[in-house]
């Protein structure tokens, strides 16, 4: 779960971490209200969760108050990498000598977590990191017994910041580890972290990822979700739901158990010459109720031509899904659109015996149901 | 003909009480396995289909000599379920559950470098020795006997696969469900060791996913150690870019790793040919024992 720049900055001031003074605003007259309570010259953000906002229009500087309304009127209501901006953030502009970036994360591969500084902050941090790596000091903390604050001035003196700031820069490193610790954080980042001419720290940016597998011990923070979702009418719909659920390009509806069967469900629509509509896990152990409600998803996507079933029970039972085809597709006088089905493990022969076959198109392998599935979407494109 | 788990294993249920544990228990026994204990704390003395319970897992050992875990406890009290394992002197745990906060698994991951305990999971499917035992939720009729090792970070994904090699009187000695969090007990190095040594294991095949530098890494070993033909398989070559992986974890890798194209390239590399589908995966196997 993203938090919105504005609320990962309301939990990183409420640690200590120095942010710039900001309000949020929704509509022309709030921004240049909050302009005037903070002081031009102030930066009208677009809180919206997409990377790039800056190049994409969705950050402009008022120096007063004509600027403030013609920003404010630019990014309201403006289409952002498909996510439309209803909010924005009027936020002093900070005058800035330097730009860091640091950051805390997990280190999946080292299985802990890593705290990262940079003094090539405010540009595009994944191109440092790949194209000169030793630019970002990394330092991997013990997650028993948290950052020792040795090795938070290790991390920030091996990044090469300076003297002056140093002890700041630590300080700011510090806290955010133990927020993200705190929190539950998945990544907690700051790009950049400006540096004024008075040697002064500030966070221009605010970027906390939560693991969601942990909301259930942050229920502050869970409260924060339904604002901090957006985006997508059918991802909020999934996310409702409780589904697994990615939307793609193409036509070919995928439903399946597990991300690793669906996922390769995915590529071999693609292999077959096809285009997936969608990623769709229904997880583990689904009842009828879920499996007839993924396919209200699929159906509801109106890019879809046909749809692919794919279910290799284990702890998914065969019975279950087919109940579960049926209850979805007897509510229509007329399928909407072809449904190939193909059941495999843990009692997929009571599946089919229950399976209305009257109302889907049945295969035996994954082979053949994925290439039926392609074929009928194609047909309907050469109609 | 086995890898880690056999007859003589000695199985402790934790989270034996409730509805997973109890079905799974069940199915488990009926498949072969010697499930000995339950450990559920506040119901210890109480009898879970024939199994005693104990308050603690240490309890289990002392009473039953139990030397394997298999974890269905939630996923809240599911990290230190997985501490109480390692804290017993197990050889084995095995974790099914999924959704375990990955802050959890890093204190434990940080006490499993301190203890002879090996851990499987979580999120996994678990393992089974065909014929002989299997620990965790694994379908048991669609496996079969034999001489192929599997390893594989998705469960529906290992069903898939298996049903291939089953189908075509290909057996298994053993495949082993890894898991596919962040972070993991056994990972697909381990796993491949396990096989290598193991002299009944004649070919290996290896089910990955985009994510993460496992695979890279898996590869990487292969090259150097394993001697016994690898086969494999790279699912979500057409995913987009994985939604788990956060922006500062690209930071992390740096580079253009942890997708298909890197990891196919990486097994290729290493001479482990890479089936487009869970078929040709198995074709390769099918030359291999040829």
């Amino acid at each position: 779960m993203k938090l919105h720049e504005y609320q990962a900055k309301n939990v990183f001031a409420d640690a200590g971490i120095p942010t710039p003074a900001s309000e949020l605003a929704s509509d022309v007259d709030g921004v240049v209200t909050a302009a005037e309570e903070i002081g031009y010259p102030v930066a009208v953000k677009a809180q919206v969760q997409v990377g790039g906002r800056g190049k994409a229009g969705g950050i402009k500087l008022a120096e007063d108050e004509e600027e403030a309304r013609e920003a404010a009127d630019s990014i309201l209501g403006m289409d952002l990498k498909g996510y439309h901006v209803d909010r924005v953030l009027v936020e002093e502009a900070v005058d800035f000598v330097n730009e860091l970036y640091v950051g805390i994360t997990m280190d999946r591969g080292e299985g802990k977590p890593v705290a990262m500084v940079s003094t090539k902050g405010g540009v595009n941090i994944e191109e440092v990191a790949e194209e000169d790596p030793e630019a970002i000091a990394r330092e991997h903390i013990d997650p028993s017994f948290g950052m020792h604050p040795y090795q938070a001035r290790k991390a920030v003196y091996d990044a090469g910041v300076d003297q002056s700031i140093a002890r700041d820069v630590s300080s700011v490193l510090t806290t955010l580890y133990q927020l993200w610790d705190d929190k539950d954080g998945a990544d907690a980042e700051i790009n950049p972290l400006m540096v004024t001419s008075d040697d002064e720290v500030i966070a221009a940016d605010a970027v906390m990822n939560i693991d969601e597998d942990a909301l259930f011990r942050q229920p502050e923070l869970a409260e924060m979700e339904e604002e901090a979702a957006g985006g997508d009418e059918l991802e909020q719909k999934a996310d409702e739901y409780g589904f697994d659920y990615v939307r793609l390009d193409g036509n070919v509806g995928i439903i399946g158990n597990g991300a690793g069967l669906v996922m390769t469900t995915l590529d071999l629509v693609d292999h077959y010459g096809g285009q997936p509509a969608n990623f769709l896990d229904v997880g583990g152990g689904a009842k009828a109720e879920r499996i007839s409600n993924a396919l209200d998803m699929v159906f509801s996507d109106d890019n879809v031509d046909s749809v692919v079933f794919n279910i290799f029970g284990g702890i998914t039972r065969g019975d279950e899904v087919a109940r579960g085809i049926n209850e979805a597709l007897e509510q229509f006088d007329e399928i909407p659109k072809p449904v190939v089905v193909r059941l495999a493990g843990t009692n997929w022969e009571e599946g089919m015996e229950i399976l209305n076959e009257d109302l889907v198109t049945v295969e035996q392998t994954l082979e053949d149901a994925v290439q039926r599935a392609v074929e009928y979407a194609g047909e309907v494109n050469d109609q | 003909m086995s890898v880690l788990v056999d007859d003589d294993t000695r199985v402790v249920v934790q989270g034996i009480t409730g509805g997973e544990g109890k079905f799974h228990a069940e199915q488990m026994m009926e498949y072969g396995t010697n499930v000995v204990a339950g450990a559920v704390p506040g119901k210890g003395g109480q009898e879970v289909s024939g199994v005693p319970v104990y308050d603690t897992v240490h309890e289990a050992v002392d009473e039953e000599n139990a030397d394997t875990s298999v974890i269905f406890v939630p996923p809240a009290f599911a990290g230190d379920a997985v501490f109480e394992s390692l804290d017993s002197d197990l050889d084995l745990a095995v974790a099914i559950t999924e959704g375990i906060p990955t802050q959890d698994m890093a204190r434990v991951n940080k006490r499993l470098s301190e203890t002879d305990t090996r851990l499987i999971g979580p999120n996994c499917p678990g393992l089974i020795t065909p014929g002989e035992a299997k620990l965790g939720i694994l379908p048991g009729n669609i496996f079969s006997e034999g001489n192929v090792g599997l390893v594989s970070r998705s469960g529906t994904l290992t069903y898939q696969v298996v049903d291939s090699l089953t189908s075509r009187g290909i057996g298994q000695t053993t495949a082993i469900g890894i898991g596919g969090d962040p972070i993991i007990g056994t990972d697909f190095v381990d796993a491949l060791e396990l096989f290598e040594d193991d002299p009944d294991t004649d070919a290996i095949v290896m089910c990955g996913e985009i994510g993460g530098e496992d695979e890279e890494e898996a590869a990487a070993f292969i090259d150097d150690y394993v001697d016994t033909p690898v086969a494999g398989f790279i699912a979500g070559r057409t995913a987009p870019p994985g939604k788990r992986m956060g922006h500062a974890g690209a930071i992390v890798s740096g580079s253009g790793t942890g997708t298909a194209e890197s990891k196919i390239s990486a097994l290729n590399d290493a001479g482990v040919p890479v089936g487009d589908t869970p078929e040709e995966v198995a074709n390769h196997i099918e030359e291999f024992l040829s």
